[in-house]
């Protein structure tokens, strides 16, 4: 709760960093493309290449009560908007080519085209034309990360994203994930190369799996408070239930399907299938256990995903690369700014020794530091090569 | 101990592009890619920082192009995100203000409100904001939101005037809120009871005008200054009451001391009328430069941008060409006649920056006029205004 302006952390971390990529999750719903387009090829800039967008359609802090645009986008609209969005930005990245700059002070003028970063995009979302105002930035585009994980997001994701930001880390859902998205790509003209699959993923490293597990669970119960279990609970019930004792048992009461009524962005139903069913599911267990709400929440709930030895770990991450659970990993310390040491410390030099993780970097853009193929042709010369629409 | 505000004059630098004369780029021999660089940046602000000065502007448009230049490919093309710039030179600097722009109707309060209040995390109280409107129309069809609105020369009466001026007011109040909408402690971080921020001291702002509907409250804490400093850049009257009302900072544009004298003048009026102190309100004059050892240097280099430009270089500021001696004589003058300040624009970026920093400041110094070194810390401290409490704490 409480957290610094995205952009504004990331360019200050590109002050202070060299090689890290820097990427964003920005919100295509209350802000216009002009504007975020100019944001990641200014960040894209200011870092020599190192911006990445994890496009996000409407869940984050945000209500529409704060902003001009917008309103609560339905649904079903999320994601045609998102995909106007992300095409108008990149028509506007595309509309500044390589070549676009003068590059001798004394004879050459400042743009070599007049048309340099001109652009028209109209569709049911965005109506904008003009001259897009940031010359091609380092990578061109800012490497896209998705983390949906509907249909339409997968779609989404196999049509026009980078790398997935992905919620499946464990191994046997991960394999799913992983086959079914990478299997979509060909019908958007993509390999499977294209697309990097990379599951947020927590972790617990002590000097032995049995110390691990036991570091693990005094961490959870830290991180579920009584307070942190009822908001979990409200999320799923959509109703207030502030009056319950966290180390009580769990509401006889059913969750509220549909629409949320608690403030829009905050509860979030849609995330479960049947909400109903879910709670049932809960209370039963809840019972079977002997469970409070906050033991059942902290069972439900985020449980880290590799906990043991830096050997246990390292085996276990190589594993899941290894057999296409994922292309790597978005790791999430339980703690900042401390909570990634144990894992640089321990864990990367044992990934090192097996030869599966770099040892220094391999290039200098965070695209090819991820080992993503180059833009394709024609996209991000599009007004070069007159295929603009 | 002496502090920042026992001197009289207060030094701010504009920084835009290659400078403020179209054909600044060729003359510093700079290769149009280096603009985009974060070295370019970060140098430029740095000699500031060396030449002590309050703070650095940093201008901002939503067009291709500068729109007084037109759109000649010999003109500067290409402007990054100033709020950005701010962020990635916070981490490298340590005294200097650093204050982006933002166009009021183009962008939403809510996020520069926490764009700002970061940068001033990052720089320990080094943040501000210059809020301004627009009438260009490229940048509105780049937003496609809404039509142009008419309010320059003939149009400056009009009802559009009147709606821009009320937007810029609106959002400098919605982004005061957002800013207070956090109390200063509300990060209680409360290990026994699980509560890492106390909800009572989170506030909705309910904002609601026609231009903005904002519930808040903000996503990001309170910045360390509590409110970082708002600038406003008037012209006129309508101008002088917005800056009265809304700004901690006035940028004006005086013609000559009588005239520095009277807008001063207006402004403390209108801060009286609107019920604020005037002494919370710092007036800073606008000049734009062209330095060198001696005059006739400088207008030779005048002349030679003004060819390459293909005409008379003009602006909405007075112009200074001439030696940082002769600067230093006027500043004095115009200091004397009620201005805090000057927010100086240089011709040419780098080469007008370092006349600045190397050649004005320790003249201005040896007459005691400006600070020998910097005694106080954040923007606020270095002009002397007070730290305002969240609006939304109990007495």
């Amino acid at each position: 709760m409480g957290r610094p302006d995205t952009f504004s952390v990331l360019a200050a971390l590109a002050a202070v960093t060299d090689h890290l990529g820097l990427v964003g999750t920005i919100n295509s719903t209350f802000n216009e493309p002009f504007d975020v387009a100019r944001e990641f090829a200014t960040l894209d800039h200011l870092s020599d290449g190192r911006a990445g967008w994890n496009v996000v359609t409407s869940w984050d802090a945000f209500t529409g009560e704060n902003f001009r645009r917008g309103g609560y986008l339905a649904q079903e609209d999320r994601y045609t908007r998102a995909q106007s969005f992300l095409s108008a930005a990149r028509e506007l990245w595309n509309s500044w080519s390589a070549g676009d700059l003068g590059t001798d002070s004394g004879t050459d003028p400042f743009v070599t085209d007049p048309a340099a970063g001109s652009y028209e995009f109209a569709d049911r979302h965005f109506d904008i034309r003009g001259r897009f105002s940031v010359p091609r930035s380092p990578q061109g585009n800012p490497v896209v990360f998705q983390a949906g994980d509907s249909d339409e997001g997968r779609e989404f994701a196999a049509a026009n994203a980078d790398a997935i930001f992905s919620r499946h880390s464990t191994y046997d859902a991960g394999r799913a994930f992983y086959t079914d998205v990478k299997r979509r790509l060909a019908q958007h003209g993509r390999s499977p190369e294209d697309l990097l699959i990379l599951p947020g993923a927590t972790f617990v490293v002590g000097d032995t799996d049995h110390e691990a597990q036991e570091q693990a669970h005094a961490i959870r119960r830290q991180q579920v408070s009584g307070q942190t279990a009822i908001n979990v609970l409200e999320q799923l019930w959509n109703r207030d239930l502030s009056s319950y004792d966290p180390e009580g048992p769990l509401p006889e009461v059913d969750p509220v399907p549909g629409q949320n009524t608690l403030a829009k962005g905050r509860a979030s139903v849609r995330r479960h299938e049947d909400v109903v069913a879910t709670a049932r599911e809960w209370r039963e267990r809840a019972v079977a256990e002997k469970l409070s709400i906050r033991e059942l929440v902290i069972e439900v709930t985020g449980r880290q995903s590799f906990v043991g030895s830096p050997l246990t770990i390292a085996s276990q991450l190589n594993h899941f690369v290894q057999n296409d659970a994922c292309d790597g990993f978005i790791l999430v310390p339980h703690l900042t700014p401390t909570g990634l040491d144990p894992f640089v410390d321990r864990v990367i030099p044992l990934l090192q020794e097996l030869g599966v993780y770099r040892t220094s970097y391999e290039g200098t853009t965070l695209r090819e530091n991820l080992g993503l193929p180059p833009l394709r042709d024609g996209v991000g010369s599009a007004r070069a090569h007159g295929v603009a629409s | 101990m002496l502090m920042s505000t026992d001197y009289p004059i207060h030094l701010a630098v504009a920084l835009d592009g290659a400078g403020w004369h179209p054909a600044a780029w060729r003359h510093e021999t700079l290769q149009p890619a280096e603009l985009f660089s974060p070295q370019f940046w970060t140098e430029l602000v740095q000699e500031a920082e060396r030449g002590l000065l309050d703070l650095v502007t940093l201008e901002d448009r939503f067009a291709a192009s500068r729109q007084q230049d037109g759109d000649t490919v010999d003109i500067v093309h290409g402007t990054l995100d100033p709020a950005l710039i701010a962020a990635r030179i916070g981490p490298v600097t340590h005294r200097i203000g650093l204050v982006p722009t933002a166009i009021a109707p183009h962008t939403e309060p809510f996020h520069i409100s926490k764009s700002i209040a970061t940068l001033d995390h990052v720089t320990s109280g080094r943040a501000g904001l210059r809020v301004r409107t627009s009438a260009d129309p490229r940048e509105f069809a780049n937003i496609g939101r809404r039509p142009t609105p008419r309010f320059h020369g003939a149009e400056a009466g009009s009802a559009d005037a009147e709606e821009a001026f009320g937007e810029v007011s609106d959002y400098i109040e919605v982004v005061r809120r957002l800013w207070d909408s956090w109390e200063d402690d509300a990060e209680i971080r409360d290990v026994d009871t699980g509560r890492f921020i106390d909800r009572d001291r989170l506030h909705y702002i309910d904002f609601q005008s026609p231009n903005f509907s904002v519930r808040g409250p903000s996503i990001t804490p309170r910045p360390p200054q509590g409110q970082p400093v708002i600038t406003v850049r008037a012209h006129d009257e309508r101008g002088y009451a917005l800056i009265g009302r809304d700004a901690d900072i006035g940028l004006t544009t005086p013609r000559d001391a009588a005239d520095a004298a009277r807008i001063a003048t207006a402004i403390r009026k209108e801060a009286v009328a609107a019920d604020r102190d005037p002494g919370d309100i710092r007036v800073l004059a606008d000049l734009v430069v062209f330095l060198d050892r001696t005059s006739t240097a400088a207008h030779a280099r005048k002349d030679d941008l003004d060819e390459l430009a293909g005409g008379e270089f003009a602006s909405d500021a007075a112009v200074f060409v001439g030696t940082p001696d002769g600067l230093t004589d006027q500043l004095l003058e115009w200091s004397a006649a009620g201005v805090d300040g000057f927010r100086l624009r240089p011709a040419s970026a780098r080469y007008d920056l370092e006349r600045i920093t190397r050649d004005l400041v320790p003249r201005l110094q040896q007459r005691g006029a400006f600070r020998p070194h910097y005694t106080t810390t954040t923007l606020r401290e270095h002009f002397g205004l007070p730290r305002p409490a969240s609006r939304y704490s109990a007495a």
